[in-house]
């Protein structure tokens, strides 16, 4: 019974989408505030509905409802409660619903706390939102009915979760990814509103900065969360590998980055309109290529879900429909004539369109690097496949050009600055990243290049931010009134750069320093890895809920002193018979030891054993979870909640505008 | 260029991206150019990884065997190993395409590991690799004992895709072998 309801709750929110794509659009084309005004609560009734459904999907999981299909194939009786929660999305099925709910609660949040906005653009904005939901409710319920049962002949068990998805991580990765991809349709629905209404002045960048924000931060945890996920659970240390799903988060995750410069200068100085419009299209159309490239089997991936020509064709129709739609809107409606505002090449201005040049070539050649071999096979040319050595070769000179113009962004002014003025401000820093950058490595020999140059670009980034700082500062009276100054979003753009300040040092620290042995143990041995000693004590049976495993003890010791036990696993899942490899790892602010078994050799109990040394292989964590607080931060800044003008005038001067 | 037309040079670009897309729906990525099913493994003279002899098409043909296409930086073919290995033990003949790949880190990973081949092919260029089609690593294929491809896997190949389509067609395929 349960299932039934959520199938006819998932209906009933496909019939509400409908509505609220049609019927406030409607009523913002003719002028009719009645039908514009049905909007906000249309978008509750949207989130109540898919909520709905959602609940009774995660009751059928939770309660071993093998009676559904869906919980047959990708659920089992011995599974952890947890774990049978996060199979609802461990799946294609499941995981539609699961965009239909996010994508259903940032259309209530937008129609919550958007109280400043005139009733039209709003209107515009959640049925633009309205119609995206038709588009993945009705593909959930065409191609992937969540809901389908097994009726007669429920199996008595299910076959459980993919290992691989059982891991804590794995529980919030993809919620956060989807706010992320999900959250760019606000972005999206504000800009096409925009194009719709034909204003595309500086209040719908500031309406969209918050939300973007949001969701760039959302994906940016998201995006974290993939990539730590697969350095402690597909067992070799890797963290990432420009694999087409990765890719398909990341392509989004650049594209966003330039959206949210881009924005600034639009809201700030008026810039960059037609440009800001069109990164805030390509953002969400990269996030629903990325959906497309994931589901419909066109490229091959570990990440792979069921493979459907059928489920293929609906999303590539979605897909023309939605990007096709708005890049011709954008066409015919984005202004055509350059602004009037006018820039020198020595101002932010400047700096922000580099930034927003870099990042729009790193998302196309990421792009260009993931559909390269269809695009090959699809000329009938054969079958390549393109490699991390095409995207590091590509992405390493890009960062380096970003950095040195990152580090002038926060010191430089709007409009004109002087070179002598950056020379002088930012005279010190560059010589103390210099010094910085040629005696730090000198601490590791052999000496390294790249370190150098990490340390140099990072120095130099977390200088000119530390100067600035200091500057504003200053320029108050007290210390506390200067800190009362500076404003969320200034805050909030210190954070996020220091924060990728932290992630440069970490990848290329972790690149350049990591040592890793592979070798055979026999019990009572021990090996010595940058100066730790690894004891392989034994290994022994453990039994776990679902699971049966070997595992091995190690004592790790630095100059005698004991620094870890670490137990890592192989463990053989009982329902599936699969086997996985849980490494062990120790961490650390400055370095991780990871441990992860290989096969046993031989009759006398000798494994083959990996040993990792992987110094500050955190502080790339580090750095994106501080990028995303920035990116929250300067989102909670209250000047985007100010009303600029009552909201009555701005109905009516915006009515008269339509 | 007018102003007005600049802008739709965005649309354009994706109703190409579009058509490729379109097109890539009707290939499947993991599905072998059909030229080559049923059609003999291409002709090739490369080193062993390790060094010393040259292997030709020969020097893996004369019994049913799979040809294993991997690389060490491949992230799925350490997640199939340890189950090449138990066929390997189970008496399978598994050779090995080491695909584009440097025999250093080959052999490395293979003293790591084990080594569940009868012999590796060493395509440093990936000029085999191109003949039989490879997509990406890891692909396996089935050869009959005069060496036609009969049957290719893309991905993984696990416990289960074993069970359920390599191994009956490998019996099948041995059957034919005794009777002939």
């Amino acid at each position: 019974m349960i299932p039934e309801i959520g199938h006819f709750a998932l209906i009933l929110a496909l019939c509400l989408a409908l509505i609220l794509a049609s019927v406030p659009a409607w009523g913002a084309w003719r002028g009719n505030s009645v039908a514009m005004s049905l909007a906000p609560g249309l978008a509750v009734g949207l989130l109540v509905f898919v909520g709905i459904s959602f609940a009774c999907l995660a009751t059928a999981f939770l309660q071993d409802d093998f009676s559904v299909k869906l919980v047959a194939s990708h659920s089992n009786t011995l599974l952890p409660p947890m774990y049978k929660f996060s199979a609802v999305w461990g799946n294609h099925e499941g995981s539609l619903v699961l965009w239909a709910l996010i994508l259903s609660m940032w259309t209530a949040a937008v129609a919550l706390f958007s109280s400043q906005l005139p009733l039209l653009v709003l209107s515009r904005v959640l049925s633009v939102m309205g119609a995206i939901a038709v588009g993945f409710l009705s593909f959930s319920l065409v191609t992937s009915n969540p809901f389908a049962r097994l009726l007669p002949g429920a199996p008595a068990d299910g076959s459980d979760l993919n290992p691989l998805l059982q891991d804590p991580g794995l529980i919030i990765h993809p919620p956060l990814l989807y706010m992320g991809y999900v959250g760019f349709s606000v972005a999206f629905a504000f800009a096409i509103a925009a194009l719709l209404g034909g204003r595309l002045d500086a209040s719908w960048a500031r309406w969209s900065r918050p939300w973007t924000n949001t969701a760039w931060a959302f994906l940016t945890l998201g995006i974290m969360l993939g990539s730590w996920w697969a350095y402690y659970e597909l067992g070799w240390g890797g963290w990432w590998f420009w694999d087409p799903v990765e890719n398909a988060s990341f392509m989004p995750w650049l594209a966003g980055t330039a959206l949210v410069h881009s924005l600034a200068a639009t809201e700030k100085r008026g810039l960059f309109k037609s440009w800001t419009v069109l990164l805030a299209i390509f953002a969400f159309s990269l996030s629903l290529l990325g959906t497309f490239l994931v589901r419909s089997g066109v490229l091959t991936s570990v990440h792979a879900f069921a493979v459907d020509p059928e489920r293929g064709m609906f999303i590539l129709v979605f897909l023309a429909l939605v990007v096709g739609g708005s890049l011709t809107l954008y066409a015919l409606r984005a202004p055509a004539v350059s602004s009037r505002v006018t820039f020198d090449w020595v101002s932010r201005e400047s700096l922000l369109l580099c930034n927003n040049v870099v990042f729009l070539v790193a998302a196309l050649t990421v792009l260009f690097g993931t559909m390269f071999p269809l695009i090959v096979d699809a000329l009938g040319m054969g079958k390549v496949s393109v490699g991390p050595p095409y995207f590091n070769a590509v992405f390493v000179p890009l960062m380096a050009l970003l950095v040195p113009v990152m580090g002038l962004g926060p010191v430089s002014r709007w409009k004109r600055d002087a070179a002598g003025r950056w020379r002088s401000e930012l005279m010190v820093p560059t010589l103390v990243a210099l010094f910085c950058g040629v005696t730090l490595p000198l601490l590791q020999a052999p000496y390294n290049i790249w370190v150098a140059l990490a340390v140099l670009l990072s120095a130099w980034l977390l200088l000119g931010l530390v100067k600035d700082f200091w500057q504003r500062l200053r320029s108050a009276s007290s210390l506390p009134g200067g800190l009362r100054r500076l404003t969320p979003g200034y805050l909030g753009m210190v954070i996020a750069h220091l924060g990728f300040a932290a992630c440069i040092i970490g990848i290329v620290a972790t690149s350049q320093y990591s040592v890793e042995h592979d070798l055979k143990m026999d019990p009572g041995d021990a090996r010595e890895l940058a100066g730790y000693e690894f004891r392989f004590i034994e290994v022994v049976q453990v039994r776990g809920p679902n699971f049966v495993a070997d595992e091995a003890r190690f004592e790790v010791t630095r100059d005698g002193r004991a620094v870890a036990s670490m137990t890592p696993q192989k463990r053989r899942y009982l329902a599936s018979g699969s086997v996985m490899t849980e490494a062990a790892i120790d961490a650390g602010l400055f370095r991780d030891l990871y441990v992860a078994m290989g096969e046993p050799v031989g009759e006398e109990g000798a494994w083959a054993m990996r040993l990792h040394y992987k110094p500050m292989v955190r502080w790339m964590w580090l750095g994106a979870i501080l990028m995303a607080a920035g990116a929250f931060t300067a989102a909670a800044d209250k000047r985007y909640r100010r009303q600029r003008m009552p909201a009555a005038a701005g109905n009516k001067v915006a009515l008269h505008g339509a | 260029m007018g102003p007005r037309l600049k802008l739709f040079l965005p649309l354009f670009l994706f109703a190409l991206l579009a058509l490729v897309l379109f097109r890539g729906l009707f290939l499947d990525p993991s599905e072998m150019p059909s030229a080559l099913i049923d059609r003999p493994l291409p002709a090739f003279n490369l080193p062993a990884l390790g060094g010393g002899q040259q292997l030709s098409r020969d020097d893996v043909t004369g019994q049913v065997a799979l040809l294993n296409v991997w690389a060490t930086w491949c992230v799925s073919c350490r997640v199939e190993h340890p189950y090449l290995r138990e066929l390997a033990d189970a008496g399978i003949p598994i050779y090995g395409l080491n695909y584009k790949d440097s025999d250093v880190a080959a052999r490395d990973w293979l003293d790591e590991l084990g080594d569940p081949y009868r012999l590796n092919i060493a395509d440093r260029e990936g000029t085999l690799g191109l003949d039989l089609g490879v997509y990406g690593a890891p692909e396996t294929y089935l050869l009959d004992a005069r060496g036609v491809v009969r049957y290719r896997h893309v991905g993984v190949v696990n416990e289960e895709i074993w069970r359920e389509v390599l191994q009956p067609l490998y019996l099948e395929l041995e059957q034919g072998a005794i009777t002939q």
